[in-house]
């Protein structure tokens, strides 16, 4: 890029119009009404705003969130790697619909999930009826919204793994095996760095959407404060008793999360991005 | 245990990889068989549980009409915005080499990473009552939170990224040379956009746009927050879903889930056809799937 011009001379028309329109439509849709949260949220003092977002309700609402989150996308990265390896390596009856209904959760509308789930796993529902008598009641505890939480992350690693698991090459796996390795270290030092930047991308976007998720928990939460309620609902909560600060408060605790979050994923991929050129071209 | 079996890499291949191969499998399936399969099954059993006349009779409660026609409407606004956006966002991206194209890229994405309360709650800052803008909205009479205009907001808000994520990758991989000739040769902006780009991105436009109308009328969050619940009128389908549930009405909120759910469903039939007649038709390789998860990030 030449110095002192910020755009590159082109002979395509639409640079102003395009660029205009769409910064505008960001500016008005996303970054303005994003800025009146963080705004309304350093309206706080200081210390006010310390006291709300750390009083012990929502202490316990972050520590349930955050908690149920990472094992969620936990468990997505151990399933979802197995899912991903079963479809990538092996071929069974049914392989092709299995590949289909992985992007499932990103379709379903999160309120039929939670209604859907917080009936099936109720005690009398159509998996609740055989955990209750084994004692394990999933519905209304954490560990319902630690499957709520994991159903909708799982799409997340399968599809972040399967295109990077594709790509190991057998010839490398072969010249490992040639070489004595075992399985086993062939797994561990062939596979597993070629998928460990996909593997991390999937976990951190599980991750970041079960942070932020509402409608499939709440349904399947029980909603006691101190106990199964996740910071989203406090925040909704807050609103409806027309606690607008309150709600501000937390609001841009989770804001901040956000960006961390999103920050960490771009970098995840950058490394991944790195991989895969510095392997290939 | 899991850890070792994992670590087969050659399953299939031999005897033993055979037992490894059908435990994998095995665990996959019934992984998601216990968290996908028997949920999404369940909507339907639920819903026809009490027999197809007593489903279409829910379907047919004034409130619930109401809303499908709401969360239609909200749809049929918000779409084409997006849609115009991300086109507009998608060529000077893809186009153009100018300096913040980075920043812009990643603030597209914003929405994708933000809790749809938060999507909400935005809007509730700005423009509700103890809002920035709320005293002026009530001296001029305007309702724009716990209003139709809130829910639209709030949905544009959430779908913002989903068209501009599809087309970004693909336009980017198309390069310049065909629309450069095109404006080389006399043909005008409009003209080259329709003529040589559009039909090199039209499976991509079409998915984006499946995408951001199935998350248009699936958002229940965001919409929740700014609705205010106002039964009958102030109501989506997800939140008809909800008020439905919560009064113990089981049969209706499963009998209009089941639309909703027919609704994803079509959305993922949808995209494997694009996926077959976009793969056999481009030439350009099909899509990264990288920016393919990010996009579904919803």
């Amino acid at each position: 890029m030449q110095a002192g011009r910020w755009v590159q001379p082109s002979v395509l028309p639409g640079f102003g119009l395009t660029l205009g329109f769409s910064g505008a439509f960001l500016a008005a849709i996303v970054l303005i009404p994003l800025a009146a949260l963080v705004l309304k949220g350093a309206s706080l003092p200081p210390s006010e705003f310390w006291r709300i977002a750390t009083e012990p309700r929502a202490l316990a609402s972050y520590r349930l969130t955050f908690g149920a989150s990472l094992l969620a996308a936990s468990l997505n990265a151990v399933f979802g790697f197995v899912i991903a390896w079963s479809l990538v390596r092996y071929s069974f009856p049914g392989r092709r619909v299995v590949d289909a209904i992985i992007d499932l959760p990103f379709a379903l509308p999160t309120a039929v999930s939670g209604i859907a789930l917080a009936t099936v796993f109720a005690p009398q529902g159509w998996i609740g009826r055989w955990l209750a008598p084994l004692g394990i009641q999933v519905a209304y505890t954490w560990v319902g919204i630690v499957i709520a939480l994991t159903l909708i992350g799982l799409p997340f690693v399968v599809r972040s793994v399967q295109p990077a698991l594709a790509e190991v090459e057998k010839s490398l796996e072969d010249a490992a095996e040639s070489l004595g390795a075992g399985r086993w270290m062939i797994f561990r030092r062939v596979i597993l760095p070629t998928v460990a930047p996909a593997l991390a991308t999937g976990f951190a976007l599980a991750l970041a959407r079960a942070i932020g998720e509402y409608g499939s928990v709440i349904f399947i939460a029980g909603n006691l404060p101190m106990r199964t309620e996740i910071t989203p609902l406090l925040i909704v909560i807050k609103l409806e008793q027309f606690d607008y600060l309150g709600a501000a408060a937390l609001g841009l605790v989770m804001l901040i999360v956000s960006f961390v979050m999103l920050l960490t994923i771009n970098a995840l991929q950058g490394w991944r991005a790195r991989r895969t050129t510095g392997r290939h071209r | 245990m899991t850890v070792r079996y994992v670590a087969e890499p050659f399953g299939g291949t031999r005897p033993v990889g055979s037992a490894l191969r059908f435990s994998l499998i095995g665990v996959s399936l019934l992984f998601l068989t216990l968290i996908l399969i028997v949920p999404v099954a369940s909507v339907i059993g639920y819903a026809f549980s009490e027999g197809f006349a007593f489903y279409l009779d829910a379907l047919r409660a004034p409130d619930t009409v109401t809303a499908i026609k709401l969360t239609l409407l909200t749809a049929a606004i918000v779409v084409p915005i997006n849609t115009v956006f991300g086109v507009a966002a998608a060529w000077a991206i893809a186009k153009f080499d100018f300096r913040g194209k980075h920043v812009l890229n990643t603030l597209i994405d914003l929405p994708f990473s933000v809790s749809p309360v938060i999507a909400g709650l935005v809007f509730v800052l700005l423009f509700g009552a103890q809002g920035w803008l709320g005293p002026w909205l009530q001296r001029h009479d305007v309702s724009i939170v716990f209003a139709f205009p809130g829910i639209v907001l709030a949905t544009l808000l959430v779908t913002f990224p989903y068209v501009a994520r599809e087309l970004i990758p693909v336009m980017q991989l198309q390069g310049r040379e065909a629309e450069e000739a095109a404006v080389g040769l006399g043909a005008g902006g409009w003209m080259t956009f329709v003529r040589v780009t559009l039909p090199s991105i039209r499976w991509a436009l079409l998915y984006g746009i499946i995408l951001c109308n199935a998350r248009a009328m699936g958002e229940f969050g965001a919409v929740a927050v700014v609705s205010g619940h106002i039964r009958g009128s102030t109501t989506t389908m997800p939140l008809q879903v909800e008020i439905l549930y919560n009064e113990y009405d089981l049969t209706g909120a499963f009998a209009v889930a089941s639309l909703l759910m027919l609704l994803a469903l079509l959305t993922m039939i949808a995209r494997t056809l694009i996926e077959l007649f976009g793969a056999r038709r481009r030439r350009a390789p099909a899509l990264p799937l990288a920016d393919d998860v990010g996009a579904a990030s919803l």
